[in-house]
């Protein structure tokens, strides 16, 4: 299994200001907004983004949730792996608000059409958007693209990108991981 | 990645620890899903699930009917009393008529012991058991842990105690190997005629006084008197019945701790408990039915993962 870095913890972390400020940008004190890290990876993210906007630019109190979508994919039982549940954890109600949905890795855009049905069970949010690290360019099963991307990868499909988070993996890291073909 | 070890669910006995700890974290996810405002999941679309019912039941049908419908399955119920099983059809050609209008799953109750487990090595379908005579019933046991865990933090190493008709009690054996497997103590009290007599190879204590049983125990899980099943008469009279192994409030307040009480419903109110036993703070009875919902969903969920 061959694997190359893609980005390395200080260029993460320079992605992670830059999106956090494209996101102050669009929504300025975020009174309107809310956050959803899609389990299970978007999670860090998410925490991380709210961390670097309320550390660095002292934007408190920004509603944080995660999103669960194993019950709402359209692959049960299509897929080989058995799927595992996360916790969705949305103490609020989304009627109204505008969403910024947070993941890792952008690919296929199933599980985004499996969040845009899930978050339905908390309202009709007034808009929703979509906060990447990675976007996996030219893999799209679906028309869905990101309104703030990390980082544009050219992968193809044997390829697996990684996103290694440091409260989990010890390091920031994203690597890009070749799947050994079986011959 | 986690899957069940099995393909139908006929019994505790033949799942293990793995299973029902699988089960118990799935079922947390549903909890939460059906504690919002929007309480659906689209999971289960393209799964056709029959609920046959060959003996009466209220909360078991729908609990099952709604965990069903919470994952977007299509149901079909049916009785006996509606159905040509009273014209001399066979349990298997009954179960292979419906199964072939597509449909993936049956939930059966049957009032004969192993029913489940014959349909699961002659049809093609996952089997659930929903009650197979005095035998098991599954569900039941998983909920009942499960509600125990949620009111305790874990199964394991607590003590629990069954009061009642243990010798008519498929939740009662079920009970018992789900507990076992979970690291809990299992006692059970009753009179001597509704306790089966080899009951305590089982590795289950036998107590005959109530008093001293709820003052060893956590959990007291008290059974119905199945008047519908005494055949004979087990026990002088109803009231000497509720004297010996009723528990009223007197009685849960003179015990030097607070126990957990449980009940399979329905509940003969005066017999088994008291109303304001039922009612007090330490029962968790309509927390089991709540549960019962959230435990069937993950049930019926981790099974349709394994239909090929």
């Amino acid at each position: 299994m061959s694997q190359k870095i893609l980005l390395t913890s200080k260029e993460v972390n320079i992605i992670l200001h830059r999106l956090a400020c494209q996101l102050i940008e669009k929504h300025l004190d975020f009174s309107n907004t809310i956050l959803i890290g899609i389990q299970p990876r978007g999670k860090y993210l998410a925490e991380r983004i709210k961390q670097i906007l309320e550390d660095e630019y002292n934007i408190k109190n920004i509603p944080l949730g995660f999103l669960d979508i194993t019950f709402f994919r359209d692959d049960f039982r299509r897929n080989e792996k058995p799927m595992e549940a996360n916790k969705t954890q949305i103490d609020f109600l989304v009627e109204d608000k505008k969403v910024v949905f947070i993941d890792d890795v952008l690919y296929t855009g199933r599980s985004i059409r499996a969040a845009l049905t899930a978050i339905q069970s908390f309202g009709r949010p007034s808009g929703i958007e979509l906060l990447t690290l990675i976007d996996r360019r030219f893999s799209r099963d679906l028309p869905i693209q990101p309104d703030y991307r990390g980082r544009q990868v050219d992968a193809i499909n044997n390829e697996k990108v990684i996103v290694h988070w440091k409260e989990n993996d010890g390091e920031d890291q994203v690597l890009l991981v070749a799947k050994e073909v079986k011959s | 990645m986690k899957e069940l070890s099995v393909n139908h669910l006929l019994g505790i006995k033949y799942i293990n620890k793995n299973d029902i700890d699988l089960i118990f974290e799935t079922a947390d996810q549903f909890k939460e899903v059906i504690n919002r405002p929007i309480k659906k999941v689209p999971s289960l679309q393209h799964i056709t699930i029959a609920n046959i019912f060959f003996e009466d039941s209220t909360r078991t049908k729908l609990s099952f009917e709604l965990a069903q419908k919470r994952l977007s399955a299509d149901v079909m119920s049916f009785s006996v009393a509606q159905s040509s099983v009273k014209k001399g059809e066979t349990l298997i050609d009954t179960v292979n008529n419906i199964l072939s209008m597509k449909v993936d799953m049956v939930v059966m109750r049957h009032k004969n012991p192993g029913a489940a487990h014959f349909l699961s090595q002659n049809v093609k379908a996952s089997i659930v058991n929903a009650g197979d005579g005095a035998h098991e019933h599954p569900t039941q046991a998983l909920l009942d842990s499960y509600s125990i865990r949620e009111k305790l933090g874990e199964v394991g190493g607590k003590k629990v105690v069954i009061v009642g008709d243990v010798l008519h009690s498929r939740v009662a054996l079920s009970n018992i190997f789900a507990l076992q497997m979970q690291g809990a103590e299992v006692m059970v009290c009753g009179p001597k005629t509704l306790i089966p007599r080899y009951i305590t190879e089982l590795g289950v204590k036998y107590e005959p006084n109530l008093r001293k049983a709820l003052e060893w125990c956590d959990v007291a899980n008290m059974l119905r008197v199945q008047n519908e099943r005494l055949d004979v008469n087990y026990f002088p009279s109803t009231r000497e019945y509720s004297q010996q192994y009723g528990v009223d409030k007197a009685l849960l307040d003179s015990l030097n701790k607070e126990i957990v009480i449980m009940h399979p419903g329905p509940i003969n109110r005066g017999v088994e408990i008291t109303s304001d036993v039922a009612d007090s703070s330490q029962s968790v009875i309509l927390n089991q039915v709540e549960n019962g919902v959230a435990v069937r969903m993950a049930v019926i969920y981790l099974l349709a993962q394994k239909i090929k």
